[in-house]
Order: structure tokens, then sequence, then C-alpha cells
């Protein structure tokens, strides 16, 4: 019942609930965020460029007359390094597509009236929360076989795949807990409304809670996603071809001293200038949702 | 008014519900004829939603029997029961509880399409004329959070109303509203009650019980302690407890 009056409530006048009503819908709201979000802001990109010039000062009064200007060795590489941020981004997509859809079922398990099927999910969720994503990530290289023979066809199974499913294992975990924090985030009247006109159980979650949850769902869905691009380069680790391994080589073949500093930065400008747009949208959406519910 | 020797559509006998250790419910009989229109009166925390709850099988009770229509609703166990008997009773809340990603029309058509599994555009018709009815068919596009308080509680009767049901439960459902909209809700149950539909009210407004009720129900405690027609139980209420209650509110 008094679910129910907070919700009522919340949308009209939010600067006169008690401080205790909003202190419980901001612990509800992290709740359903799953995970720390991302405050990026433009002073973080200011900083990073100015990171990026020094170190492309530092370069440039290291080096030898004879060698190219940083800019001109940067130019140079750059292709090679997009190449391997179009990859990051492609294991992005992909861990994203199935963690969440991983993540949809399992979120939807940890609501189950039934015992083992929620006390099963609530376990896998917690689990590949809470494990370090390196670790799974290894996991996924070291235990996935390189090859399987189906019918007598083998198939490969390549190094960025099996870190794609690395990867898409804390996604599901995350995405199950926002879903179940949505879910629970609605108001159980909802659920009493909906029953008292006959819907059963399932047409009550598919009709009337999940279409409510989804503008819930979206800010930390996309709050992970710009943690999860983040989380790419891990791969690097494991010898996937991405950005991070092509900067290394490309490091290793300019063998010069100095360049470390500015195409550390410069990559990590790349993962700003991506990212930065999704969490400024993210941070949008959310304060236009708290307004609207 | 209904015959007093007919067959009531709703019976319960000797109801108790808890919840816990605490027992909300000790023991509550009542009987309610077709077309008859029951008002609960009492003080908070008597158990009146609780009891509304039981009726249409929201809340199920620890003992006793209650039956409505053709269903023994402490015998319902299966989801198909429970929702053959919700198509017969309906029940309007005290916070509307209209689903909010829906506009009012389709608010009051989700159910006879989903559930009744009627076609749509016959649903839709009914719908607009339900509407019309509480008069509101010019917002039928608007979605709740666009409506007023006493205009959502509206839709969600015609929400109700749109599952043909043969009993409504109207649980409070002027408490959350401010008292120039109270009268429009109030005329929507007035025309409703005087259709012949069996209508239980848990209500504060007492004029209103007075006007409309064959029979009032005073509960406390989770008992009924005293019931009669709205005339006596108003004018001359036997028991003390009864009497302290009117006498705080009238």
């Amino acid at each position: 019942m008094n679910d129910s009056h907070v919700a009522q409530t919340s949308g009209v006048l939010p600067v006169l609930l008690p401080l205790a009503e909003r202190m419980t819908r901001a612990a509800l709201r992290e709740r359903a965020m799953g995970s720390p979000t991302l405050r990026l802001d433009s002073s973080h990109g200011v900083a990073l460029v100015v990171a990026f010039l020094c170190g492309c000062g530092i370069t440039q009064a290291q080096s030898q007359a004879a060698d190219p200007s940083i800019f001109t060795t940067l130019w140079k590489w750059t292709p090679l390094l997009a190449r391997g941020f179009v990859f990051n981004l492609a294991i992005s997509f992909m861990a994203m597509a199935i963690g969440t859809i991983a993540g949809l079922f399992l979120g939807f398990a940890q609501i189950s009236l039934l015992p083992p099927v929620k006390k099963g999910a609530f376990f896998a969720t917690h689990f590949f929360r809470n494990a370090p994503w390196l670790v799974l990530l290894f996991y996924c290289m070291f235990l996935l076989p390189f090859q399987v023979t189906v019918l007598g066809v083998t198939i490969p199974i390549p190094d960025w795949t099996k870190a794609t499913l690395g990867l898409a294992l804390p996604v599901m975990a995350n995405v199950s807990e926002i879903v179940r924090g949505a879910i629970q985030s609605i108001p159980t009247t909802q659920w009493e409304a909906a029953a008292s006109l006959a819907f059963n159980r399932r047409q009550a979650l598919w009709m009337i809670i999940f279409p409510q949850c989804i503008k819930r769902m979206l800010p930390p869905w996309m709050n992970l996603y710009a943690i999860l691009t983040m989380a790419t380069v891990l791969a690097s680790i494991v010898g996937v071809n991405e950005m991070m391994t092509l900067t290394q080589r490309a490091l290793s073949a300019e063998s010069r001293p100095g360049l470390l500093l500015a195409f550390y930065s410069y990559v990590l400008l790349w993962f700003f200038l991506y990212c930065y747009p999704i969490a400024r949208w993210t941070v949008r959406l959310e304060a236009r949702y708290a307004v609207n519910q | 008014m209904p015959e007093a020797n007919s067959e009531p559509i709703v019976a319960l006998r000797d109801v108790h519900q808890s919840f816990g250790d605490v027992e909300v419910l000790k023991g509550v009989s009542f009987g309610v004829a077709k077309g008859g229109v029951v008002c609960i009166i009492g003080p908070s925390g008597s158990g009146k939603s609780t009891l509304l709850r039981c009726i249409n099988g929201l809340v199920p009770i620890k003992s006793g029997s209650i039956r409505v229509a053709d269903f023994e609703v402490h015998n319902l166990h299966t989801d198909q029961e429970k929702i053959a008997l919700r198509k017969e009773v309906s029940m309007v809340f005290q916070q509307y509880n209209l689903f909010p990603h829906k506009t009012a029309l389709e608010n009051v058509m989700m159910a006879p399409i989903y559930v009744l599994k009627e076609d749509p555009k016959e649903v839709r018709e009914r719908a607009i004329a339900l509407l019309t009815k509480v008069g509101l068919a010019a917002k039928q596009d608007a979605y709740p959070g666009e409506l007023s308080g006493g205009q959502q509680q509206r839709v969600a009767i015609a929400r109700s109303l749109a599952m043909r049901p043969e009993v409504m439960l109207f649980d409070e459902v002027t408490a959350a509203l401010d008292p120039e909209t109270v009268k429009e809700v109030l005329n929507t149950i007035r025309e409703l009650a005087r259709e012949g539909m069996t209508c239980i009210l848990v209500t504060h407004e007492m004029r209103f019980a007075r006007e409309l009720a064959d029979e009032v129900l005073f509960t406390d405690g989770g008992t009924i302690v005293e019931s009669g027609r709205p005339a006596e139980l108003f004018d001359h209420p036997r028991k003390d407890r009864t009497r302290a209650f009117l006498s705080q509110i009238l």
C-alpha cells in the first residue's frame, strides 16, 4: 500500500517528498542501476586532451632530428588502430546482444514463483556479477576448446568469439539485476490491478509490468554498455587483435622510447569520444524518466 | 430494493484472515442480494479493504467460506479458477491503479481483448461507450498522467465495467480525491447502482452510503459490529462503538 502512495505522488512534487521517501527512491534507483554510473563530463575530455598534448610534447622533445614528428607517426598508425577500434566495437555489440538476451531470461527467472528457478537464477546472477571480468574472460579463453567437431564437421572457435562470450557473462548478470530491479520497482498495486482484471501472471508481466520497466531499464543498460565498451580492451591480454593489442604492436614496430604516453592517451581519447555521448545521453534519459515516472 | 428472500449473489460465512500473527478478519458473515448495494464503513485497520480483496480472491482466507455467484472463492486453487471468478467480480482501487503506459481507451480495452479474447473492434466500441457513460469520451487518448484524480478513477470504473462483471467492489474509491472531484465519481457509482449493478463499497462518504446503500455494515477490529438499513444504523445505532464512531465523523 505504501509503495503505491510513493509511486502516485512521486511524479508530482518530488521536492516536497519527505526525506525518507526520497532516500528510498534513490536507493531503489541505485539498486535498479546494477552497476556504478559513469559520470563523464566535458572537463574529463579537456583533461584528456591536455594529457594527450603533454604526451606528444614530451615525445617530441625526446625525439631525434631524423625522427618524423609525433603527429605524423600517430597519423601513420591511425588506420590500423581504427581497425582495432572497430573490432572493439564489434565485440562490445555482440557481447551486449548476447548478454542482454541471456540476462533477460535470467532476470525473469529471478522473479519466478518456483523456488529452485528463483534461487538458481539468483546464484548465477550474483556469481557472474561479482566475479572479476578478467577472470571470467580467462575462463572462457582457456576452458572453451579452440574448435568443436559436430557430426564430423570441425568448426573453429576463434579467440575473439571466446572473448565475446567471456565479456557477455558479466553483462548477462548485470542485465539480470537491471531487469529484476526494474520489475520490482513497479508498484505491487499494478500487479493487483492486473490480477483483479483477470490477467494471469504471465500476461500481467508481459503486457502491464514489463512495458513500464523498459523506460527504467534503458539508462542503466546504456551505462552498462559504456562500461562494457571500455572493458573490451581486456581482450588484448588474451591476445585478441583489438585496438590495445595493435597499439602495442605499433609501439614495438616504432621502437622509439617515449611514444608510450602519446599513443596510450591517443587510445584513451578514442574511447572517450565514443563513451562520452553515451554517458551524457544516459544522464539525460535518467533525469527525464525520474520526472515522468 | 432487493428482495429479502432472494438468493444472495455474494455470501460470506465466518471468514477469518490473518497476516502472520495479526488476525485481520475474525469471523465475518454477510450476504448481498443481486442488484443490492452494501456499504462497509469503519475505522482504518478494521479489515475493510482486506475483506474486499478476499471476495475477489486477491487474498486467500484462513477459514470460513465465500461464495460469489457460482464460485466457491475459498476453494479456488488454480489460476484458471481465480481468473474465471475475476471476470464476475471487478474491483476499483483507492489509488486508481490505471496502467500508466496505456491511454484511457487502451486501459479500458485491454482486459476484454486479452483476457476475454473478444473482437477488438467490438471491444473498442464498447470501451468508447463506457468512457462516454463516465463522461470522458473526449479524454480517450489521454494517458493517466494527464488526467485528474477524479477522471482517472472514472476511467478505472469504466475499465472494470468493460469486463461486464456481476459484482463491483469499490475500495475507498474517493479517499484519494479532492472534494470537488468526489462528486463526479460518486455520480458514476450512483448511476451504476440504479442500473442494478451489485455493488460492495468500502467508503467514508456517509451521506452517500445513507442515500444509496440497501445495507450498511459497520466493522471494527475485524468483525462486523453492527449492520442494518442506513436509516437505522445512522440514526439509531444500537452499539456504543458504532455511536462513538459515527459521532466522530458526522
